[in-house]
């Protein structure tokens, strides 16, 4: 189906407290190519999202089994480094959430943690990124206003600049266009296309048709358990299993 | 049916009263005690009252300013040593303690703000004064007897401790894990998280904690009474000892209607601490709320 | 990379230090109390009152002064319920829809909680010559009312508000008028009512600065209002205050009768928070 994948999942069990969250997860995530993950509400979407840059591991009560495997490397290793790994991948949260500082210190605050100091570079970084997201017309006069001046949808594409600053090679959206209008909603979909051909893009999302615009493959998770996986045509529109049918029933007709 | 919606009215009247009567408690304090004051203000200026040292309530003589001073000292003092303290606790408490160890240490703190504050002066007296006599100010002078603003400002940070851990702990739980989150997935540590996001955040409601905390050291008047050496004269080291306005207030109430004005000016020193804890209070208050609507929003 | 983990370990240590300084100061000075007063302690204690020549090291105990607190902080407690109540029924309940009155209300509560008792003291001290009262149980009572009241509406008011609409409106939707309502709901907090007597009763019970000037002091129990009372705090203050080394000690001891006490009324109020909420879920 796919011959590097970037992200392997290899019997990915999650408990949180007392529920089985994930139920034996073994799934690998296409190279450079937008995957979604699809599922009704509470089955275990974003959790699995979460358990790619172990953001999981702050939950209260977790206990995550299994590996996940990026580039060979299992971050869930007892010695693996924690903000090595998540600095691989940018996470875009369903609501942005711009950190209490400037524009410019938003998208250089992930360089400068990693040690870029020098002025010239991390000008010519929130540039880049600002540009590749679509900002930098509408904000390079106002870099140093905070950044909660701009609305949901300048904020988002901020968030992105910002992820995308670290240099990640994954980029993990979390339902990032539901606070947002059709017309922001639109720009940041066409962002994540255009952005698949540097980055492998997981996204979960419950808009059917958004799935449909933007990725390569699908994946439907149901109850904790992945039930189908495959690209997106043949899973929207010629499902295999009974519950996927019956879950996209409503996008088809 | 007409009884019972008289009861009601008159209920409503009554409770009306009730509460008009409570909130201008506000205004009659201040008012009584200015009026008191007038004949104090008649004879010095504000300026006068504020600004000289010599207190000689027989010949007439009413400088403030060493208490004013011995004030400021025993709560400086005791902010510069609770407010790092009680923040890095707050941080812990809620930002890395696991579930166990929140549940067990949150009632100690709570504890510590129901004990009375003479039980805090006893302590004082037992503890830190010959802490600080026989261990601490031997390195920096040559004699002490230990009571000092120093031992005030112990005494009052240890007494503050719960309300700022328990004000700072309140804010650090308001902000959102989803903006730690966003930190965190750029690969920044937990620490780093909090240095750069969560206190700058958690700024304004610090700030409320501090303002409070004062306005609260200010008005604390036992446990400093009893460690800080009530010596009427400008402290100029931490060793020295000081004389708080509340100790002033309470040292002296015995004499104080026996010698002419002397009643005046200690209700000028009363009047004086109120209005600076109102206003301090209403800062305070005023932070809070515009923390509260704008997360509200 | 290394030197971020090194900063982070460093005040993660700094953390844990701090708290077991602020967290274990409780320990400390329950402790000192301890060790330094059990020694006093005796039956005497608390069982008689200071006979004669008892702050120079003879016979006696504190009971004029257990007794005295006790009726100071009751009685304040009961007068300040009496107004406390319907002030906070008045904030909550009668003010329909107006939150700008009520959270005005509120804030100037929020401002009388924070002045000092020294002020109340002062203040109640202005009434009674005022009103040509002498320090006595009355007075103390008075300005320690002074003190409770905020306590009691704060404390009353957050109670009240955590009863739920749906209850309030049951009731009125059944053609209650307001104080109709405001009994139901009075009879539903009623634990809560009990958590704030318990708070101002341990608060008044050991404020020093608000009965020194009003309530006098005396060996003697008072019998009448009008009577001076010896107070807790007063009482430590004033053996502490006395050159003989027996005495001091027996200062100590008092000290401790205090601390247990309030603790007692703490840990009990604290249970009752507890059992209180978890009815509510």
């Amino acid at each position: 189906m796919t011959k590097t994948p970037h992200i392997s999942v290899q019997h990915l069990n999650v408990h949180i407290g007392n529920q089985h969250i994930l139920k034996d997860i073994n799934i690998n995530i296409p190279d450079k190519k937008v995957t979604s993950i699809i599922g009704p509400s509470g089955c275990g979407k974003t959790t699995l999202l979460k358990s790619f840059n172990r953001l999981l591991d702050n939950t209260p009560d977790v206990k995550i089994t299994g590996k996940v495997l990026v580039d060979g490397e299992d971050i869930y290793a007892p010695d693996a480094e924690v903000t090595h790994i998540r600095k691989k991948m940018g996470l875009l949260s369903q609501r942005p959430y711009p950190l209490p500082m400037s524009i410019y210190d938003n998208v250089a605050y992930g360089p400068r943690i990693h040690g870029i100091r020098k002025k010239q570079q991390l000008d010519q970084l929130v540039e880049e990124q600002l540009k590749a997201t679509g900002l930098w017309n509408e904000v390079k006069d106002r870099l140093n206003a905070s950044a909660t001046r701009l609305s949901i949808g300048q904020q988002q594409r901020l968030c992105l600049a910002r992820g995308l600053a670290v240099g990640p090679e994954i980029i993990l959206g979390d339902e990032s266009t539901s606070a947002l209008d059709p017309v922001s909603t639109s720009i940041i979909e066409d962002l994540f296309i255009s952005l698949k051909e540097k980055y492998s893009i997981v996204l979960v999302t419950h808009i059917l048709r958004q799935a449909r615009r933007v990725s390569d493959y699908i994946i439907f998770v149901y109850m904790g358990k992945i039930i189908e996986f495959g690209p997106t045509e043949e899973v929207l529109l010629n499902p295999r299993e009974e519950l996927t049918k019956e879950y996209v029933k409503g996008y088809i007709s | 049916m007409n009884l019972r919606l008289l009861k009601d009215k008159i209920v409503a009247k009554l409770m009306l009263v009730f509460t008009l009567a409570s909130v201008s408690l506000l205004l009659v304090i201040g008012i009584g005690l200015y009026y008191k004051s007038i004949p104090i203000l008649h004879k010095l200026s504000w300026a006068q009252l504020l600004t000289t040292s010599i207190w000689k309530p027989l010949k007439g003589l009413f400088g403030f300013y060493p208490f004013i001073m011995g004030t400021l000292w025993v709560t400086g003092i005791a902010i510069i040593v609770a407010l790092p303290l009680c923040l890095l606790t707050a941080l812990y408490i809620v930002e890395y303690a696991p579930g166990r160890i929140k549940r067990i240490l949150t009632p100690f703190v709570n504890l510590l703000s129901g004990i009375p504050p003479v039980i805090f002066g006893v302590w004082g007296v037992l503890f830190i004064i010959p802490l600080i006599q026989d261990h601490i100010a031997p390195h920096f002078v040559e004699f002490s007897t230990g009571y000092s603003v120093l031992a005030g400002g112990i005494v009052l940070a240890v007494m503050i401790f719960p309300l700022i851990v328990s004000i700072v702990s309140e804010v650090l739980r308001t902000i959102p894990q989803e903006l730690k989150d966003a930190s965190l997935s750029l690969g920044a540590t937990k620490w780093e998280t909090i240095k750069k996001v969560v206190l700058k955040k958690a700024l304004p409601g610090i700030v409320a904690a501090i303002v409070l905390a004062i306005s609260r050291a200010f008005g604390e008047t036992i446990a400093v009474l009893m460690v800080c050496g009530n010596n009427a004269a400008v402290p100029h080291s931490v060793f020295d000892p000081g004389y708080p306005l509340p100790a002033l207030i309470a040292n002296n109430y015995g004499e104080m209607l026996s010698i002419p004005l002397y009643d005046s000016a200690l209700m000028f020193a009363a009047l004086l601490l109120f209005i600076i804890i109102l206003l301090f209070n209403i800062i305070s208050r005023v932070i809070l709320t515009r923390l509260e609507r704008r997360l509200a929003a | 990379m290394k030197r971020r983990k090194l900063e982070e370990l460093f005040f993660r240590l700094l953390m844990v230090l701090a708290t077991i300084v602020v967290a274990g100061s409780f320990f400390l000075i329950v402790g000192t109390i301890f060790i330094k007063g059990v020694h006093y302690m005796s039956w005497d204690m608390i069982t008689k009152v200071p006979g004669g020549g008892f702050y120079i090291g003879k016979d006696g105990g504190v009971l004029n002064a257990i007794i005295g607190s006790m009726y100071v902080a009751g009685g304040a407690t009961i007068l300040g319920l009496l107004i406390s109540i319907p002030v906070a029924l008045f904030i909550n309940i009668y003010i329909d829809g107006k939150m700008f009155l009520s959270n005005t209300l509120r804030a100037a509560f929020d401002v009388l909680f924070g002045i000092p008792s020294i002020v109340y003291g002062a203040f109640g001290f202005l009434i009674m010559i005022y009103f040509g009262i002498r320090a006595s149980l009355l007075g103390g009572i008075i300005a320690v009312t002074l003190l409770v009241i905020p306590i009691l509406v704060r404390t009353l008011d957050e109670v009240i508000r955590t009863v739920p609409f749906e209850l309030r409106d049951a009731a009125l939707s059944l053609g209650a008028t307001r104080w109709e309502m405001a009994k139901v709901v009075l009879r539903q907090i009623r634990p809560g009512i009990f958590t704030a007597i318990l708070l101002s009763f341990g608060r008044a019970i050991g404020d020093v600065a608000s009965v020194l000037f009003t309530a006098g002091f005396s060996d003697n129990i008072p019998t009448s209002l009008h009577e001076p009372a010896a107070t807790l705090p007063l009482a430590i203050f004033f053996q502490l205050g006395s050159p003989v080394e027996e005495v001091q000690g027996r200062g100590y001891a008092s000290a401790l009768i205090l601390t247990i006490i309030v603790l007692v009324i703490t840990v009990l109020s604290d249970i009752l928070i507890k059992k209180f909420s978890k009815h509510k879920i």
